[in-house]
């Protein structure tokens, strides 16, 4: 979204959060992507999640790699610190901040070519160690600041802009989340922010790897007919199978809800996910049935979206370690080093 | 047949084969001497494979304090028949080879000029054990046995010694004990013990230790307040990894069990050095540990890290390339790919210990300085100081010690109004302030890439603030060259030529400079200590006609840097370059530098009589 500068200026009708902060509080820096841009919107659904769960901006750390999708955590949260890594290894910074800092929240935005390709191999190993983050994939199934190479999970068949088609057949990244072992799993389309602010609240407030795919098209070079990540291709074939409503502890449930089976999950923190099951049959407690799941859908061309896979108890990095609560990186020099008289002992036992 | 007769000055080398436990029998034996008082200098040479190939394991012992690799052999343990001919060519004239004479020697392999020491090491283990592993294990021990009635080894010594290393697992005490008796009855039976060349109790030693130099620079880490560790395991370096959490477990866990560090073993090192970044960003002191193949892996984030200024430590146990190369070997070089590692204009700092104390302060001053700097500190080790056991000065540490974070801004300084522009040069040292993330809820935050960035921390394009960027990095440097260690000068009065060296090679330099010294040629020595170059070096250079660049690797990497950096006239850096995968001795030094000194001398000395 291009647009001109508004002045931070706080009109004091404006809606606070808990935190007495506004909506503007946590935006960013001028997108400089192409306007309709769906990572644009992927922004502001973004910056509309972390208002809405009342985050304290400068206790997040935003994370990515390279690509269009890599820059956009300059464009939201402004008081973060952001970290614009290389290509394909946001995985390893997410994972070294949070070994020296468990106290911040971590939110990587990645591109499928960041993540798909260059990184795929840091991407399930981040899943696999359980790095406490949100993992957002913003998916337009190609190459956008590289202009318009297909990507790993352009589907086979797709052409890009010049009408050539793919020939390779395409990761699912969210079957290989599941596959990978990861704790929430969920699809979302970036032009459904309805779906997607209550999928990003949840997956921000999870104790554990939260990986969303985002499909978002690229307006550039894959938003043709011909292109199974354009807006037209999602809005004919999304599937919604589960809604998620997030509700951080002491707060009122204030989305109305459809009559549907819903069920209330409590967080470690107390916090409430409420789900409401779309498809009749779906299950996503079942990480066995939500990849049969998805693969049979797969071949019928349909695009589920939700939340597909749910472990409420989930293992994070740091449970599996087993590291001291307190943040490392703030841990006071003596309790890290054993001094003098232990150097002089171990001398001892080296004559 | 002449018998060598040296009294605490000899070589001892054993031919074992891989996986025979010979590694522990072997080590018993040189800490056994150097508990004697005796220096030792104790040096694995191992293949890349498990079990089954030849390994040797070598033991210099002197009075002298000459600890380094002396590439000849006065006494040879010959365990291994794939290369027994082999081990019995190397043995020096009048020197002993001990074997196993169980089964008859073919004539063949005779020398007359060396003593055969013949025990049937098989015979006596099959005696005395039934268990077909532990007649394995004892025969190791067995010769252990023979080696101390042949070379003076003070039994009570050895047996304290199997006493210690079985703590916990007494019953293998009483049958190792049998074993090491059985061994040193044979040889009192067989021969005239000692042998006119053997060891005699001294004080030659002090209070020096002997540890290797990866456990020194793990427990370094320790001290210095390092708490992530993210690694992926590569030959030399693993055991760096392994030591720090060792005394990790030892003085990091908490009484509920809860750990205060984190070790990460990555999927590679292109994961492992990006965890080191990001925990480093986040402002825990972090390293990883790995050899040449993991530092090309490295390099993009290395870059990286340099132009956004993180402090990274890493360690560089050098070996043999490429790939695989000579993964057991070892060698220098990596300077080249380290100094420069990355793409753009890059340099980084690298520190050379040269011994085990060195490791352990240098992994200090490697976080103090990253720190202090803002940028990627390498400590260039190597296999031979990593792994082998060396003497070395005892570690030593002041209670006193503070951590250097560097320039780093508080939640109250912000508070307080001091203004934070992420890249402005503010104290003229070139190096910027950084806040850590989560400081504070609105001053501090900057966004960390490797995108054009002006000195306010925005994103910017302009070629001129990309120039500005760079040249303060560059001036950066500069504030290096006045923090890292200095060199270490010995001075010879009136002498025109030097020898510049790093690193493992300082085993043999004092060695070396002796024997030239003796033979008429003075030298003056530089140990080199860090990249950049300090205002010593380039003054050591100026002040010499020719300076011996002394490197273990093919092409003169030192040599070239000190060329790219110094502006210097090629022709008075003299290469001299040891790069077959041993460490270097001695007496290649002497011959290679007096190769080039000796017509210098021999006009001199011409012309003034
Ligand atoms: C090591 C490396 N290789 C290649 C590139 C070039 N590159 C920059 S972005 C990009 C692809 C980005 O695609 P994607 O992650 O899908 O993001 P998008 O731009 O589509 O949002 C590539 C290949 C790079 N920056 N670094
Ligand atoms: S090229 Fe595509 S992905 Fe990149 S900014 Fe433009 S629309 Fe977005």
């Amino acid at each position: 979204m291009s647009y001109l500068p508004k002045p931070k200026i706080h009109h004091p009708q404006l809606p606070k959060n808990a935190l007495g902060l506004t909506r503007r509080d946590y935006e960013g820096s001028l997108s400089t992507l192409c306007a309709g841009c769906g990572h644009d919107s992927v922004s502001a659904a973004l910056i509309q999640a972390c208002f809405e769960l009342d985050l304290p901006p400068h206790r997040v750390g935003k994370l990515s790699g390279i690509g269009c999708s890599s820059k956009t955590p300059t464009y939201f949260l402004g008081p973060a610190h952001g970290f614009n890594s290389v290509h394909g290894r946001m995985p390893s910074i997410a994972s070294g901040a949070s070994a020296a800092n468990r106290e911040l929240v971590y939110i990587g935005v990645s591109g499928d070519g960041d993540t798909a390709s260059i990184g795929i191999g840091q991407f399930i190993h981040a899943i696999r160690r359980g790095v406490n983050m949100l993992y957002m994939v913003e998916n337009n199934g190609t190459y956008g600041l590289t202009k318009g190479q297909f990507s790993a999970t352009t589907d086979p068949g797709s052409k890009n802009k010049a009408g050539k088609a793919n020939a390779y057949p395409s990761i699912d990244l969210v079957q290989l989340a599941l596959q990978m072992g990861a704790g929430f799993v969920a699809r979302s389309f970036s032009g459904d922010k309805e779906q997607l602010v209550p999928l990003l609240k949840a997956a921000i407030a999870y104790p554990g790897f939260a990986f969303i795919d985002v499909i978002s098209p690229c307006v550039t070079f894959n938003n043709h007919e011909a292109s199974t990540k354009s807006y037209s291709h999602i809005r004919r074939h999304e599937r919604p199978l589960v809604a998620a409503d997030f509700v951080p502890l002491a707060q009122e449930i204030t989305t109305a809800y459809a009559p549907g089976e819903r069920v209330a999950v409590t967080l470690h923190d107390g916090s409430t996910l409420h789900l409401r099951k779309l498809a009749p049959d779906y299950d996503p407690y079942d990480r066995a049935g939500a990849m049969n799941y998805l693969q049979r859908q797969q071949t019928d061309g349909a695009i589920p979206t939700g939340l597909l896979y749910l472990d409420a108890e989930p293992m994070e990095m740091h449970d599996m370690l087993g590291t001291d609560t307190t943040a490392l990186n703030r841990l006071p020099m003596q309790n890290l080093c054993p001094g003098a008289a232990a150097l002089d002992a171990i001398n001892a036992a080296l004559r | 047949m002449s018998r060598l007769a040296k009294v605490n000055e000899f070589v001892l080398r054993f031919a074992n084969v891989n996986g025979t436990g010979s590694a522990s029998a072997n080590g018993l034996v040189a800490r056994a001497l150097f508990r004697m008082g005796l220096p030792v200098g104790p040096k694995n040479i191992f293949p890349s494979n498990i079990q089954g190939l030849p390994t040797w394991f070598e033991i210099r012992v002197s009075e002298a304090g000459y600890t380094g690799r002396r590439g000849t052999v006065d006494l040879m343990v010959a365990m291994n028949g794939q290369t027994f001919a082999e081990d019995v060519r190397s043995v020096e004239p009048g020197g002993y080879l001990l074997y196993d004479s169980s089964k008859p020697l073919a004539p063949e392999l005779r020398r007359s000029d060396i003593n055969f020491l013949d025990v049937p090491l098989t015979e006596l283990v099959t005696r005395e054990f039934a268990n077909p592993r532990q007649r394995l294990l004892f025969k190791n021990i067995v010769y252990v046995g023979v080696l101390s009635a042949l070379l003076n080894i003070e039994p009570e010594v050895v047996e304290q010694m199997i006493g210690e290393q079985f703590q916990g697992k007494e019953k293998l005490i009483p049958p190792n004990i049998k074993a090491f008796q059985l061994g040193h009855a044979a040889a009192t039976e067989r021969f005239a013990c000692p042998l006119p060349m053997h060891a005699e109790r001294r004080d030659a030693i002090g209070d020096r230790i002997l540890m290797d130099g990866n456990s020194a620079a793990g427990l370094g880490c320790v001290y210095a307040g390092a708490t992530v560790a993210a690694w992926y395991p590569i030959t030399p370096s693993t055991s760096l990894v392994d030591a720090f959490s060792a005394y990790c477990e030892e003085f990091r866990v908490n009484p509920d069990g809860s750990k205060r560090y984190a070790i990460l073993q990555a999927e590679d090192e292109l994961a492992a050095i990006g965890m080191v970044v990001g925990a480093a960003w986040n402002g825990a002191r972090s390293f990883t540990a790995t050899s040449g193949p993991g530092v090309s892996l490295m390099t993009e984030f290395l870059g990286l890290a340099y132009y956004a200024e993180i402090p990274v430590v890493l360690f560089d146990i050098q070996r043999c390339g490429p790939s695989t190369g000579m993964p057991t070997r070892t060698q220098q070089p990596d300077l080249l790919s380290s100094a420069y590692a990355s793409h753009g204009d890059t340099k980084h700092v690298l520190l050379f210990p040269a011994s085990p104390k060195e490791c352990f302060e240098l992994s200090v001053q490697a976080f103090d300085l990253a720190e202090r700097l803002q940028t990627p500190v390498l400590v260039m080790s190597d296999l031979d100081l990593g792994m082998n056991d060396w003497l070395s000065e005892p570690l030593t540490w002041e209670d006193s010690y503070v951590p250097d974070r560097g320039k780093v801004l508080t939640t109250q300084q912000l508070d307080d109004g001091v203004q934070f522009y992420r890249y402005l040069d503010v104290d003229g040292d070139a190096i910027p302030y950084r806040t850590l993330p989560g400081t504070h809820p609105d001053k501090g935050a900057f966004f960390t890439r490797g995108s054009g960035h002006d000195r306010l921390g925005a994103y910017t394009e302009d070629g001129a603030k990309y120039q500005d960027n760079v040249d303060r990095l560059r001036r950066k440097f500069d504030t290096a060259a006045t923090l890292v260690p200095d060199a270490i000068v010995e001075r010879q009065p009136g002498s025109s030529s030097g020898v510049l060296y790093f690193g493992t090679s300082a085993e043999v330099m004092p060695e070396a400079l002796d024997a030239l010294s003796a033979q008429g040629m003075e030298l003056d020595a530089l140990r080199l200590r860090a990249f950049p170059f300090t205002q010593q070096v380039h003054d050591f250079i100026a002040g010499h006609d020719t300076v011996f660049v002394v490197e273990q690797n093919r092409d003169g990497q030192l040599r070239a840097l000190l060329l790219i950096e110094g502006n210097l006239n090629p022709a008075k850096l003299v290469p001299v370059l040891n790069y077959d995968g041993m460490p270097v001795t001695a007496d290649f030094l002497v011959r290679s530098i007096g190769a080039h000194l000796e017509p210098v001398r021999a006009l001199a000395m011409g012309a003034s009589a």
